[in-house]
């Protein structure tokens, strides 16, 4: 088994931002903000933050606010949920919500809780447990949860929950280990895990681990990277990550390093990106792997970013 | 990237890529200028067509396409016109399907044909065929299926049908998790409109011989293993909440003790404040416990206007457990019956909406004179944990002893057991089959299944007969070694089956029952301590069992949480050291416990753990718990770190310790223990040591 090649990561996660001419990177716009906080975290769990220019960075975070208060992907689309929280993310990591307008931001997001307590993820109405999370995560960082109806939120997550214990996008949805996270993050942040059933799900979850130590998202699916987090964040809010084998799940996320070029992929030998080099090294982290920074489970956030905004500095 | 493989970029490859990069930025930025001058001409749609033809997630472009819509909508009359308005959504429908074909994972592209639907269009039966055709492609597309569940509806296809639909794709490949799932989701829907033909005990026995098809054909096939649990519970589950314990227990003698009073009764409690905890303990989270559901009756008018409190971490209104406080400050020495009268007006409800049946019990609560000798109490004294202070308790010798209790324990209604003669026939018979599956093939959803149905016999089924304790512990046992990846769940089961055993009888229960004798001290109140140390315990569990205890050890055991420990409202005194504890918040269960006094967590892993798995388990700022507001003004002063010790000082502060050990945890240097001193006012002892 090899070991960490943090320096490569470093190195792939700043290069990524320098190669703008790909195709992948266009393809990829319409996410950029998303990709922004995967690549910082990433740096910052690895301690190198400080390679980026934050003035920069953060110029670029608020050109993307619009009128409403929400943040796009990118400068010139519309804006969305899951960017605003991306945006607000990044800022955190920095230390620079000042900077915000929180009144507006939190406005943006309240006006999208529905009358179930369910979210849309922006005004065209899809409703999705995923937007759930970001609605709760967003105003809590915000310190602003109060302004949306807490009790409703968490009764539509609730609503869910299915008979395997694990949650879905709507309700009657599959479950699913990312609209877990989603769900069970929630559930934590509003201080509502008493809706899980803990042991039921936690087998579930445990069950995600296969025979090459990954864990998959669904049964009978192939493994990925990515659920290194999806499925170890939510094991660790709701206490049973004692369940799995954390050395093997470690071997695989090392084992899909591209140990040339840095990056961590889905699995061995695929190409790598930033979304799945950012679960590796989130799911090292959770794994205690050494030399990383400790990353919060619920809030997606370094341990001491998020200490930093509920504790004081 | 999914599922891409990673290969070295080539010079020509490179090249292509700039030039598609180059095309696509072109169509992208002239895309972006016409949203953002709301250009909607039949060119500048068309391009976005165009976008999402190569990228499907450009969430903008879908956004782009919904606002002209409405903006040739509201050019068009429909009534003059619908000829056109049908067009105008037919183009979306293609939009959507092309862009589905080149991605059917593409959130914005099954929302856009939503949408559509959503306002008016329907083109159903087109709907249909294309999802058997998405789902034939991928049968596990979850997007397809929460389509199908949005669409099944509007088609008024009836859930018969659906079923029906589950059925045929598991009998084509039973290998379909999201197939059983939807059956689930319809079956449990069914069941509780108590449909036609739907009634738990008809529908649920089939279902199990339709599981088992997938189950025995290849055992190690996931697909069927939820579902199977999801029946087995639906068997063995009694929807009505019961009242499972309690403390005091029905027919309970309670000897209330001032200050001073020499006694090693188990049934005897010391109370300085002449108060002590009333305990429910329901077989499920319930929610509703107050004054006007639970009555407790009682000549003395002190027990008025009761305050019932769930515990339960967090901001949680349910919990299986809830306590009030009696009150018998001074009152005259005399015995008092006191009858608790539960459920009798109706309120007391199941997370799954349920009521609770009506019962009630009694005790009697005999209270001693107080002589007001100066104290020289617990706490007073150090309390060793040593085992020569421990003596096995004599049942012989003794006057009363608590096991007497254990048989008044359960609270049956007699009415569920008769009842339940199909539900006990439905368990031996899976237990049959398993056994019979076991014997062909060693395989570990077979065991596991088997040890779940063992145990759900003994406990819910046929609580009286021979148990089979020993085979399961057996079972776990075998699938650590059969199952090494998940090791840790099969221990943790394996000790909660092991504490079932240990109270399951008097006699198995006795044995760990001990004396604590301290010479210097011998006229001071021994209650009995259950020591449950040594026992390689990974977790704990038959709390209903274990109300009455004031003194427990369980030290020396593999423990990483004390997870329901909150219901031993008497405890005093509590030996948690020599365990595998992380950190402080794993010790939230104690914050409800006002009585205790004693407190050792020496030697655990307190501190040496970056990540934190009970941090989100414990009430504080981070999960918005109520009154966990972060305000740690009081104690700040300019030595203390108040912030990096937050989990301690939130764990610790409202509790009444006299004595703490805390040694071998890495948290545990001077500095820590200056902050200590300086939280827990009453301490008296700290590793060992008196404090001045």
């Amino acid at each position: 088994m090899g070991e960490l090649a943090a320096d490569k990561h470093v190195k792939y996660i700043i290069s990524v931002e320098k190669k703008k001419d790909s195709f992948e990177s266009v393809v990829m716009e319409h996410l950029r903000m998303n990709g922004a906080y995967w690549g910082l975290t990433t740096l910052d769990l690895l301690g190198k933050l400080d390679a980026i220019d934050k003035e920069e960075v953060i110029s670029w975070v608020m050109q993307c606010q619009h009128e409403s208060g929400g943040f796009s992907s990118n400068i010139g689309h519309d804006p969305h949920i899951l960017y605003t929280l991306s945006a607000v993310q990044v800022l955190a990591l920095f230390d620079k919500l000042d900077v915000l307008n929180i009144d507006k931001v939190s406005n943006y997001i309240c006006g999208l809780q529905n009358e179930d307590g369910s979210f849309s993820g922006d005004m065209w109405g899809e409703v999705d447990t995923r937007f759930s999370y970001i609605a709760v995560c967003c105003l809590s960082i915000l310190h602003r949860l109060e302004k949306i109806d807490v009790d409703k939120a968490v009764n539509y997550i609730a609503s869910c929950k299915n008979l395997d214990g694990g949650f879905g996008c709507t309700p009657g949805g599959e479950s699913h280990a990312g609209q877990i996270f989603c769900c069970v993050g929630a559930l934590a942040i509003t201080g509502a895990l008493h809706h899980v059933d803990k042991d039921l799900l936690g087998w579930w979850l445990c069950e995600r681990q296969v025979k090459s130590g990954g864990l998959n998202g669904r049964p009978e699916k192939l493994p990925d990277v990515c659920y290194s987090w999806w499925v170890l964040s939510s094991l660790i809010m709701i206490d049973r990550v004692h369940w799995i084998s954390k050395e093997k799940l470690v071997k695989f996320i090392l084992d899909c390093q591209d140990l040339e070029n840095g990056g961590i992929s889905d699995r061995p030998d695929d190409a790598v990106d930033v979304f799945h080099t950012y679960f590796g090294i989130a799911g090292l982290s959770l794994l205690e792997y050494p030399e990383l920074k400790a990353v919060d489970p619920a809030y997606a956030l370094p341990v001491d970013v998020v200490n930093r905004i509920f504790f004081g500095k | 990237m999914h599922g891409r493989p990673r290969k070295p970029s080539k010079p020509e490859d490179e090249a292509a890529s700039a030039a598609k990069a180059q095309k696509l930025r072109a169509l992208q930025s002239q895309f972006l200028h016409n949203h953002q001058n709301n250009i909607y001409t039949k060119e500048s749609v068309e391009l976005s067509a165009k976008l999402l033809e190569i990228n499907p997630e450009s969430y903008t472009a879908w956004n782009y396409r919904k606002l002209a819509v409405e903006h040739h909508l509201s050019l068009t009359h429909f009534d003059s016109n619908p000829e056109s308005f049908n067009s105008i959504f037919q183009q979306e429908l293609t939009v959507a399907e092309n862009a589905m074909r080149q991605n059917f994972k593409s959130y914005g592209a099954w929302y856009h044909r939503k949408w559509v639907l959503i306002k008016g269009h329907s083109s159903i039966n087109h709907e249909l065929r294309l999802l058997d055709k998405f789902q034939k492609a991928d049968s596990r597309n979850f997007h397809a299926w929460n389509y199908r569940r949005f669409v099944a509806p509007l088609m008024n296809r009836s859930d018969e049908d659906e079923l029906k639909y589950t059925e045929d794709m598991i009998c084509n490949n039973f290998s379909n998790y999201s197939a059983w799932h939807n059956r689930s989701v319809l079956l449990s829907d069914l069941l509780k409109k108590k449909a036609d033909g739907f009634l738990l005990k008809e529908k649920v026995l089939p279902e199990f011989e339709f599981v088992h098809q997938a189950l025995f054909t290849d055992p190690d096939d996931q697909s069927g293993w939820f579902y199977h649990l999801w029946l087995l519970d639906q068997t063995v589950k009694v929807d009505s909440p019961l009242l499972v314990s309690s403390w005091p227990s029905h027919g309970y003698d309670l000897m209330l003790l001032g200050d001073s009073y020499p006694s090693s009764a188990f049934t005897s409690f010391h109370s300085d404040s002449g108060t002590f905890p009333l305990v429910l303990y329901f077989n499920q989270a319930v929610e509703g416990v107050n004054l006007s559901t639970v009555s407790v009756d009682c000549e003395l008018n002190t027990i008025k206007d009761l305050i019932w409190k769930p515990l339960s971490a967090n901001n949680s209104r349910t919990a299986q457990v809830w306590v009030t406080q009696l009150n018998f400050i001074d009152v005259e020495p005399n015995t008092y019956p006191v009858e608790v009268s539960i459920g009798h007006s109706q309120g007391i409800i199941s997370s799954s909406g349920f009521h609770y049946n009506h019962s009630r019990f009694a005790f009697r609560v005999c209270v001693q004179p107080v002589e007001k000798v100066p104290a020289k109490r617990l706490g007073g004294d150090v309390m060793l944990w040593s085992d020569e202070k421990f003596h096995i308790y004599d049942a012989h010798s003794q006057e009363s002893s608590p096991v007497i209790s254990l048989d008044q324990l359960s609270i049956q209604n007699n009415h569920e057991t008769t009842a339940s003669e199909w539900r006990a026939k439905a368990i031996a018979k899976e237990i049959d089959h398993f056994r019979e599956l076991l014997s062909l093939i060693n395989c570990k959803i077979g065991k596991l299944t088997l040890a779940r149905l063992l145990m759900a016999h003994d406990n819910k089924i046929c609580p009286s007969n021979k148990t089979h304790f020993k085979e399961v512990l057996g079972l776990y046992s075998d699938l650590m070694k059969l199952d090494p990846s998940h090791v840790q769940y099969y221990k943790d089961k394996q000790s909660l089956v092991l504490l079932q055993q240990v109270t399951s009888s008097k006699e198995s229960l006795l044995k760990h029952c001990f004396h604590y004798r301290n010479l210097t001290s011998s006229h001071i109140i021994n209650p009995v301590c259950l020591r449950l140390n040594n026992l390689s315990l990974s977790r704990v569990g038959s709390f209903d069992k274990l109300l009455w205890v004031q003194m427990l050890d369980l030290s020396h055991n593999e423990l990483q949480s004390i997870e329901g420990l909150e219901a031993m409202q008497l405890l005093s005194c509590l030996n948690l050291s020599n365990n595998a504890l992380c950190s402080f918040t794993a010790l939230e269960p104690l914050r409800s416990l006002k009585s205790l006094q004693v407190l050792n967590i020496s030697h655990n892993e307190i501190g040496a753990h970056s990540i934190d798995t009970t941090r989100y388990l414990c009430s504080s700022p981070l999960s918005h718990s109520a009154g966990s507001e972060w305000n740690p003004g009081e104690i700040i002063n300019a030595d203390t770190d108040v912030k990096s010790y937050w989990e301690a000082y939130y764990i610790l502060k409202d509790l009444n310790l006299t004595q703490l050990d805390i040694v071998g945890n890495t948290i545990s240097d001077e500095k820590f223990k200056s902050f200590l001193i300086m939280v827990l006012h009453a301490l008296k002892w700290l590793d060992g040591e008196r404090l001045h």
